[in-house]
């Protein structure tokens, strides 16, 4: 079995598993979009509760969300290991740091959008999931077609109407947006999957998906603390 | 033309180094980096001074030694061409260029602007050859190569080695370099044998070599005087993953 693990931890081990890890997560956060964007549904949060009280009752994505979790810590520890790894790698800088016209500002600052991330991360579990799953802080009940269940959209529309939050949310956001901007194009590549007549439709599909992704997420705090829905 | 450098200068491996600044006076237009720099070395010697270290052989752009960080780039500001065919015309009178080595962990300094580039040659030493005899020269077409194929590896096959991907790569990867004598080798016929050997032995040797990872950022492709593409570390991770779950080197 050393070979396996001799590939896994080889430079290009280490890529494919940020591109496998990156690619499962993209597929999530299209998930989590859709989910959240019920957010917007003028109906008092019925349609959200509804379907946060179905997810978490789904054997199934129970088994997915305990992967995204484990996704996101092997993305991320692997992540640091990389950027350990790069650094040490240039021990001595330049005066005059590198120009080159290729380069995207996103393609360099991917540790630091990452870390954004992880922060973001961090606060939204504890804002949102660690209420609801761990009964830490305050969370209500309200009763949809005879079955009790959390409230979690009087917990998010709270939280949403305090500025700070609001605005941290957006801003991680565009973090966000700029790391996926370079990551779903990258993960392509890392895995080997270049070709004349996929790699510039990857590369589109990328940015549109960044940008959706950036927007969807950005968008619901932004009209939840104008109290604005549809 | 008149022109200010600021050139790095380093005694040895364990110096500390630091910038040195020069005025270099009456500079051709149609003088090459290089030429400006041996007519500046002339003058320190007169003076009684040691003369500016740097690496440099053919000076026709073909052998890959010449390799001066210009102005926060390798090679200067021009693309597609290496330091000896960088022309004084490509800068303006009175400028101030800022010279420094190549810096990565992998390529110390010996001394000023030369780095020691034999991790390259170690890499090369790993897998970048065909042991196999393949025999004396084949007549025209009896090795039936797609004209596509054999581009693309001969665009591979142009890489000269001066390391300017490591240079300008954020994370000092040598993946350019190495995805490019894979690719060279594994498109052709000759290649095949040995094909998942190399670039498993390849690949460790580069990580052995203490190089970065490859981020995919393209600051090495865009910088390279032979215009390598990325499309080569597509190709070599392809080559390194399919030979690692189907080579029998356990």
């Amino acid at each position: 079995m050393s070979w396996i693990t001799q590939t896994l931890s080889s430079s290009i081990g280490k890529k494919v598993l940020m591109a496998l890890t990156g690619l499962f997560l993209i597929l999530f956060l299209v998930v989590h979009l859709a989910g959240n964007l019920q957010l917007l549904v003028d109906d008092g949060g019925q349609s959200f509760n509804a379907y946060a009280y179905k997810m978490a009752h789904n054997p199934f994505i129970k088994v997915v969300s305990y992967g995204n979790f484990f996704f996101i810590l092997l993305h991320a520890v692997i992540g640091i290991v990389l950027t350990i790894k790069n650094k040490a790698a240039r021990k001595v800088g330049y005066h005059v740091s590198t120009k080159d016209s290729e380069s995207t500002w996103a393609s360099k600052n991917m540790p630091l959008l990452g870390v954004i991330i992880l922060v973001f991360i961090v606060v939204h579990l504890m804002g949102f999931w660690a209420k609801a799953k761990l009964g830490i802080g305050e969370i209500g009940f309200v009763i949809i077609d005879g079955v009790e269940m959390h409230d979690l959209y009087t917990v998010v529309k709270t939280a949403y109407e305090n500025i700070l939050i609001s605005g941290f949310y957006v801003i991680s956001m565009i973090a966000l947006g700029f790391h996926l901007s370079h990551g779903f194009q990258s993960a392509f590549q890392s895995l080997g999957l270049n070709h004349k007549k996929y790699t510039p439709l990857f590369k589109t599909v990328g940015t549109l998906y960044s940008y959706i992704v950036c927007f969807g997420f950005a968008i619901i705090p932004i009209l939840m603390y104008l109290g604005i829905s549809f | 033309m008149n022109i200010t450098l600021k050139v790095w200068r380093q005694n040895g491996p364990k110096d500390k180094g630091g910038f040195e600044t020069y005025d270099v006076k009456d500079v051709s237009p149609d003088m090459s980096f290089l030429e400006m720099f041996d007519v500046l070395n002339i003058d320190l010697e007169k003076d009684g001074k040691e003369g500016i270290h740097f690496d440099h052989d053919c000076r026709e752009g073909i052998c890959g030694m010449c390799s001066m960080y210009i102005n926060g780039k390798p090679h200067g500001p021009k693309d597609a061409v290496t330091t000896c065919q960088l022309h004084m015309r490509s800068f303006k009178d009175g400028d101030t260029i800022v010279v420094e080595p190549w810096r990565a962990a992998a390529f110390p300094v010996i001394k000023d602007l030369m780095v020691d580039r034999t991790s390259f040659d170690r890499i090369m030493q790993a897998g970048g050859y065909v042991d196999v005899s393949t025999g004396g020269v084949p007549d025209a077409n009896e090795i039936p190569i797609p004209k596509v194929v054999a581009d693309e590896a001969m665009d591979a096959a142009q890489c000269i080695g001066c390391g300017a991907c490591v240079a300008a790569c954020k994370n000092a990867s040598a993946m350019l370099f190495t995805s490019a004598k894979v690719s060279q080798l594994a498109l052709l016929p000759q290649g095949q044998v040995e094909r998942k050997t190399r670039v498993e032995k390849m690949v460790a040797q580069m990580e052995e070599e203490g190089f970065g990872n490859c981020t995919n950022t393209g600051a090495c492709s865009a910088v390279c005087p032979k215009e390598i593409s990325l499309e080569h570390i597509a190709r070599m991770n392809r080559e390194y993953l399919s030979a690692k779950v189907s080579s029998t080197n356990v």
